[in-house]
């Protein structure tokens, strides 16, 4: 079989990438997707507050999927759920995909062009080196969100969670509202790796404690769950002696960290940026690997799916591009150095030829920031000096270049993004 | 006359801004920090008639899924949640589902219907 562009997830990111390539005129095109249904991991975020960007109104996740999977059905865009890619490999310029499924056993799609769009999976206990025993009741919140949400089971009654990462304080007031009692969430890092909104009308709201700068050190239980215990962390995360508090309860949720799903990609032989985990992307969203792109949780994690839309139509305009006219070889590539506090960008490089007039251009920072500004500059010269309040490391940030005023300037190779604190920023 | 402030953050999207409300006695005197309208409105509300969008579930008999996703139509007060999320344990509905659907309609005496956030079709 043959493809022009197969979109490897159909998630958020793979069906507006998919709807931007096909509204361009890609008609050759597949989505894949491994789950029965299309719509991703927004089928089990039922809460609301996706869509205020893109649909200037306040829909759960489902529904925000939902507006997507009817448009990809009103252009026909085919998509083959369950159905996994379980090889990427190149053929001189041609990408061959290897997919299997029930119906059809292993077989090959050769494309002209891949989207990478597979999103990411939880860091596990695993990852964590958390020490004790392993007992039943201890689950990444994800895990924890889909049982309760599309399966309908209840993982626990007395439940903490280690992690305040989005997922984790939307689980803490989703087995609150079920009936579970959240006695705690534990937060290793000095500050929230979630949303504020979500810190309000998820743990304020409850009356749920969050202990910043405390872990895990303990689990007890040898059949299921029956304590942890949490300690204070010092400077360097070290455990301090004296301050364990034992907790009883059933459950231990996990919300730390999500890891973006690159081991297709890898395998193709695309580069990936160490900070991020995700692939090294150009100012089109594309890859070190001609004709491939990357978008959404794939590429970095978000914590908007609005953001994850409009990245993901900026991949699929721009694998439409290459489809269709071709999209130009690099001719004046301008790197991005992140420094001083930004600890990445996508894209981390961008080409002058190939540039959209305007280039959102997306970073996070690696510690909270007040008062200080977000700085971009070219050979000493200020273009973007833009103050904020608070940056924070949950938050991500963004800048937008224009074309034009990047043009102005004479043999720009390098441009530096960085912070820069009006006062002594607190932290490390 | 005596002015107190107090501090929100805004729940209204994810930009979560720090606005701060100078109030008398709940007459509100100054809201500064919002960016946008919605802000002002949620610490107005929030300072008269505290409300909350409910997200849950609702069991599905004869479905391709055991429950489907729902949610308060608008937001209710907040000192019903818990009421709403418990009268929702009790409500059983058949397949199919569809999203829209009024599962619940004026749910615990607020006004506001209950509406099905998926489509569950029969399993």
């Amino acid at each position: 079989m043959k493809k022009d562009l197969i979109i490897i997830g159909g998630g958020p990111a793979g069906l507006a990438a998919a709807i931007a390539a096909k509204e361009a005129g890609v008609d050759d095109l597949l989505v894949i997707e491994r789950d029965a249904v299309l719509g991703g991991i927004l089928n089990q975020c039922i809460h609301n507050g996706f869509g205020l960007h893109t649909f200037k109104e306040e829909l759960t996740g489902p529904e925000y999927a939902g507006r997507y999977i009817e448009k990809a059905k009103e252009l026909s865009i085919p998509c083959e759920c369950g159905t996994m890619v379980v090889d990427l490999a190149l053929s001189d310029d041609r990408k061959l995909v290897t997919v299997m499924n029930k119906q059809k056993g292993l077989y090959t799609i050769e494309a002209k062009a891949v989207i990478l769009a597979m999103g990411c999976r939880e860091r596990s206990r695993g990852a964590l080196n958390i020490p004790g025993y392993r007992p039943a009741g201890i689950y990444s919140a994800g895990t924890a969100q889909r049982y309760v949400n599309i399966e309908g089971r209840m993982p626990g009654k007395e439940v903490v969670i280690l992690g305040s990462g989005d997922i984790g304080l939307i689980m803490a007031r989703r087995m609150t509202l079920e009936g579970a009692k959240v006695k705690v969430v534990a937060e290793l890092m000095p500050y929230s790796g979630g949303l504020k909104r979500n810190i309000v009308q998820c743990l304020d709201d409850f009356g749920i404690p969050l202990k910043l700068s405390h872990t895990v050190v303990d689990i007890k239980g040898k059949e299921r769950v029956e304590s942890v215990t949490l300690a204070q962390v010092d400077e360097k995360l070290k455990p301090i002696p004296g301050t364990e508090e034992e907790i009883a309860c059933d459950t231990l949720l996990l919300s730390c960290g999500l890891i973006p799903e690159n081991e297709l990609s890898t395998a193709l032989g695309v580069a990936m940026n160490p900070v991020t985990n995700g692939p090294l992307v150009n100012e089109s969203l594309e890859t070190n690997i001609e004709g491939v792109f990357a978008c959404g949780n794939v590429l970095h994690v978000h914590d908007l799916v609005d953001y994850v839309s409009e990245e993901s139509a900026l991949a699929g305009r721009k694998a439409a591009q290459f489809l269709t006219e071709g999209l130009a070889r690099p001719d004046r590539t301008i790197s991005i150095r992140a420094v001083n506090g930004v600890r990445y960008t996508v894209p981390a490089m961008l080409d002058l030829s190939r540039m959209e007039e305007k280039q959102l251009v997306r970073f996070r920072v690696g510690n909270v920031y007040q008062d200080a500004a977000v700085v971009v500059s070219a050979g000493g010269q200020e273009l973007i000096n833009r103050k904020k309040k608070v940056f924070a490391p949950g938050e991500m940030e963004q800048v937008i270049l224009t074309k034009k005023q990047l043009s102005l300037i004479p043999e720009l190779e390098e441009l530096v993004i960085e912070i820069r604190e009006a006062k002594q920023g607190e932290g490390r | 006359m005596s002015i107190s402030t107090r501090e929100f953050v805004c729940i209204g999207c994810p930009l979560g801004c720090n606005i701060t409300v100078e109030h008398d006695e709940g007459q509100i005197k100054s809201i500064t920090g919002n960016t946008c309208p919605r802000g002002a409105e949620y610490v107005t509300g929030e300072l008269t008639d505290p409300r909350r969008i409910v997200t849950s579930l609702v069991k599905v008999e004869g479905g391709e899924l055991p429950v489907v996703s729902v949610k308060t139509r608008t937001a209710i007060p907040k000192d019903k949640i818990f009421d709403c999320t418990r009268a929702l344990r009790d409500i059983v509905v058949s397949a199919p589902v569809h999203m829209g659907d009024v599962v619940a309609a004026d749910i615990c005496s607020t006004g506001i219907d209950v509406i099905a956030t998926k489509t569950v079709e029969r399993g």
